[in-house]
């Protein structure tokens, strides 16, 4: 298990440097130049623009200005951006909880309908309630989420105001961030209202966000399950007179996990850096807006320090399911 | 947590609305987070709505909802017979607001007015490389050229001397960059090492101050108990920051905000029928036009000019491009500019004409050329590329075989502006100051038509430019009144543009929302609304 665990951080390391020449490459190989985007139809001087170029340090060969951004990594200091001047790793800190928060609400929304919804539709193969599972999932899959966003909104904040249209919390309330997760701070304040204030508006977005993850859950499970339903040990235990609800749940979910928890682990993976759209349709101040809005002012200081965060990210939860594979599967640990 | 009133949090608690009573809360649902607190670092309308147009004064002000110039900080002021000296007169007793992160020892006077302009003007301020030290619209308003000196002439007097005569130096001086700052609290700054604070948590004199702000969620400010004319008359005003335009309208539906910018066209008709909104409309301070490159062939020769702009049908391209939400353009200024000329004729739309003065120039069999367009929406400008695709299907009717061009926005600025690539460009302007010099000087004259200016008809007739630059020496306003009509005349006789259109502004509101005014700058002024 160590040896497995060091090998995986061993690769970790060229994939860091491979990602910091991708971010660093990327942005600069999209037409645009930052300082000219900022004064827009107005234009600039030449000189004054040549000035500007030489204060962010644009006017030095790439392979210098690349040097000095790895060197300032190195040292933890991913530079300031570029239109605030605030630190990129104080930016990052500042709208990380808020993605991880709807991530998490939205992967736990998944969780509990698209487990049972694959288990059920496995156990009751070719039934109506396998293709009413099966339907759903597929349409949920195909939504497109901006559409899905609003539909939501018209339905249930406007039409029905069940749940408020968009942001973290009432703009009454004001919260001091303590761990940037709303659920928590609101808790942390002592203040009930404003907990069930940021409840109420992390329903709409969990759902958005998690209706594509819940789909591929449950025809995961589903196809997962009938793989392991046709085994000779499940036979076996049916055999034993084993209930039909412990031979599903106790023997038979347990095996069928495993590919189940892959395709969780890459979701994830996809949330923490796909949930732009559903930022962008409830006004949640995320990752996703963050990172697009530097690609649109080109403030390469947020783009490259904001990907390298999040590939780091990625890379950290894909090891912990390699981890995760072998606490469920102990043959697997033991073949590493 | 900070209590609000415990009615509001109950009610919050139960409905998702905003309730009007107790403290008064005006909520906006504005469209973005602004870059910073600083209005001179920064030119978009977002940042100065968040800090500009709420939170700072200046020494002149634009009345609400018009482009007039009205006394602000300062009381009065005087100009020289030659036009190079302006005399300001401060006003006593102006309070800058006490917050959290600073409290005021003193009242507003001569010291923060020379602060807040050397830090932009001199390279060796103390303050002038903090935040980047780019100044943009000081710079782009061509202020460290026309200032020869800023003096302190008592504690209550400014004298600002100009090295040429410049008469809409008065109108730049109520634009957000030229917002006053205290002075004090830049020192406090100084002295604690914390100098760029200054520029996050800002102080002011204006009508509403900073109370607390969560980038791309919310920004709070609550009333200054001491502004110079009075108390707002809301209590609390709040910026909900909702990017998206139907998101906005569902919140403003929903109750959840009161005003909001920048509606989708489509939503225009639901929101007129809409009982509990009002929607407010003015035509905007902008041009959108398609500008000839009269450096290029055969762009030089004005029957080709005149012919291409005849050739053009913009009341399609009003219905198609801007949905009724736009007014053709006849003059290079938008009517709600002083000096607009109401007797020059727009170019009727005479493909048969146009084919004929084609014909007259030289080129009866037309010929082939480019047209420019945006990759980006802008107020002047709602659907470039469709508008281009128009103008591109009326010049094929006349015989003129036009390509589209686009490019990503700031390759598309780099390849115009600085290299003067095109040929024919559909741009635009919003205007800064209210002043047409702002659009004739700045987008006509001579000094713009060189490689980096943006003039980008790169057109120089001397007639024209003696006409404005005369007006820009000229202090009076009827004296420069009429250069200005006659400048217009000229301008539509040489048709270095085409002119396409000024956009309308709407602005939805609710119902309960009492006098808020369109602002004609793009802004959003929430001192003297009030809420039902």
């Amino acid at each position: 298990m160590l040896r497995f665990v060091l090998y995986r951080l061993g690769v970790v390391i060229p994939t860091f440097l491979g990602v910091t020449i991708f971010a660093f490459s990327l942005i600069r190989l999209i037409p645009g130049d930052p300082i000219e985007l900022m004064v827009g139809e107005r234009g600039i001087e030449p000189a004054r623009h040549a000035e500007l170029r030489a204060q962010y340090g644009f006017d030095k060969p790439l392979v210098q200005q690349y040097a000095i951004y790895l060197g300032g990594v190195l040292e933890g200091d991913l530079g300031r951006s570029i239109v605030t001047k605030q630190p990129v790793l104080d930016e990052f800190l500042a709208v990380f909880p808020a993605t991880v928060e709807l991530a998490l609400s939205a992967i736990l929304f998944a969780l509990v309908f698209g487990l049972p919804a694959g288990v059920l539709a496995a156990s009751r193969r070719g039934t109506a309630a396998d293709h009413a599972v099966m339907g759903v999932a597929i349409t949920g899959y195909s939504m497109p989420v901006f559409w899905w966003g609003l539909l939501m909104i018209l339905l249930f904040s406007v039409t029905l105001d069940w749940t408020p249209v968009s942001g973290r919390i009432d703009v009454l309330y004001f919260i001091e961030p303590v761990t940037g997760f709303m659920l928590i701070d609101t808790l942390l304040a002592g203040d009930r209202a404003a907990f069930v204030s940021a409840l109420r508006h992390l329903i709409l977005p969990a759902i958005v966000l998690g209706t594509i993850p819940l789909a591929v859950i449950a025809r995961m499970t589903r196809s997962s399950m009938l793989e392991v339903l046709g085994e000779d040990y499940i036979r076996t235990a049916r055999a034993k007179g084993l209930s039909r609800f412990r031979v599903i749940w106790l023997h038979a979910l347990r095996n069928a996990l495993i590919p189940v928890v892959t395709v969780i682990g890459l979701q994830v993976g996809l949330l923490l850096s796909g949930t732009i759209l559903t930022e962008t349709i409830f006004s949640w101040p995320g990752l996703g807006k963050w990172l697009v809005e530097s690609i649109n002012r080109r403030d390469y200081p947020v783009l490259q320090g904001g990907v390298l965060l999040v590939a780091c990210l990625i890379i950290f939860v894909n090891l912990s399911v390699d981890l995760l594979y072998g606490l469920i599967n102990p043959r697997i640990r033991r073949a590493q | 947590m900070k209590r609000i009133s415990l009615t509001a949090i109950v009610l919050a608690a139960t409905v998702a609305t905003v309730p009007a009573h107790a403290a008064k809360t005006l909520v906006f649902c504005s469209e973005g987070s602004p870059e910073g607190f600083n209005p001179s670092l920064y030119s978009s309308g977002t940042t100065f709505d968040a800090s500009a147009r709420n939170v700072y004064s200046r020494l002149v002000e634009f009345e609400r909802g018009s482009t007039k110039i009205v006394p602000g900080l300062a009381e009065s002021w005087t100009v020289s017979e030659d036009g190079l000296v302006y005399t300001f007169k401060l006003r006593k007793g102006v309070k800058f607001h006490t917050t959290s992160y600073f409290t005021p020892s003193r009242d507003f006077n001569a010291d923060d007015v020379l602060y807040s302009f050397n830090r932009q003007w001199k390279k060796d301020h103390p303050y002038h490389k903090v935040s980047g030290g780019n100044y943009q619209y000081f710079a782009s308003m061509g202020m460290p050229k026309l200032l020869k000196s800023i003096e302190k002439v008592d504690a209550m007097t400014v004298r600002f001397t100009l090295t040429k005569p410049e008469a809409p130096f008065i109108a730049n001086m109520a634009m957000p960059f030229a917002s006053i700052m205290s002075k004090e609290y830049a020192d406090k700054m100084a002295a604690a090492k914390t100098m760029d604070k200054v520029d996050l948590l800002p102080v002011g004199t204006g009508p509403f101050q900073y109370v607390a702000y969560r980038k791309d969620a919310v920004i709070r400010y609550k009333a200054h108990p001491d502004y110079y004319e009075g108390k707002a008359k809301i209590d609390n005003l709040v910026f909900a920051i909702t990017k998206d335009a139907s998101v906005r309208w569902a919140k403003l539906k929903a109750g959840e905000c009161h005003v909001m910018p920048y509606p989708n066209p489509a939503d225009i008709e639901a929101m007129r029928k809409h009982p509990d909104i009002n929607l407010l409309q003015q035509e905007g301070l902008n041009v959108g036009y398609l500008a000839y490159n009269v450096k290029k062939k055969p762009f030089g020769n004005v029957k080709v000019r005149q012919a291409l702009t005849m050739a053009i049908n913009r009341d399609a391209i009003i219905k198609a491009v801007f949905r009724g939400a736009g007014k053709v353009a006849k003059n290079p200024i938008p009517p709600t500019i002083w000096s607009y000329n109401e007797a020059t004729k727009a170019y009727p739309y005479d493909p048969a004409a146009a084919k004929k003065l084609l014909a007259e120039a030289g080129y009866p069999k037309g010929f082939s050329t480019d047209i420019w367009a945006m990759p980006v929406q802008r107020p002047y400008n709602p659907n470039a590329r469709r508008m281009a695709e128009m103008i591109q299907a009326d010049w094929a009717a006349i015989g003129v075989k036009a390509k589209i061009v686009t490019y990503e926005w700031g390759e598309y600025l780099k390849r115009s502006i600085k290299n003067s690539e095109h040929t024919t460009i559909l741009l635009g302007w919003t205007g800064d100051n209210g002043d047409p010099d702002n659009f004739l000087h700045v987008l006509l004259g001579c000094d713009g038509a060189k490689k980096g200016g943006i003039n980008l008809a790169r057109w120089c007739y001397k007639p024209f430019d003696d006409l404005i630059v005369q007006a820009k020496r000229t202090p009076n306003v009827a004296k420069r009144t009429a250069l200005y009509k006659k400048a217009q005349i000229l301008f539509k006789q040489q048709a270095p543009w085409a002119t396409i259109a000024h956009s309308i502004v709407f602005k939805p509101v609710r119902k309960n929302v009492v006098d808020f005014r369109i602002d004609p700058f793009g802004g959003h002024v929430f001192y003297g609304v009030d809420l039902k």
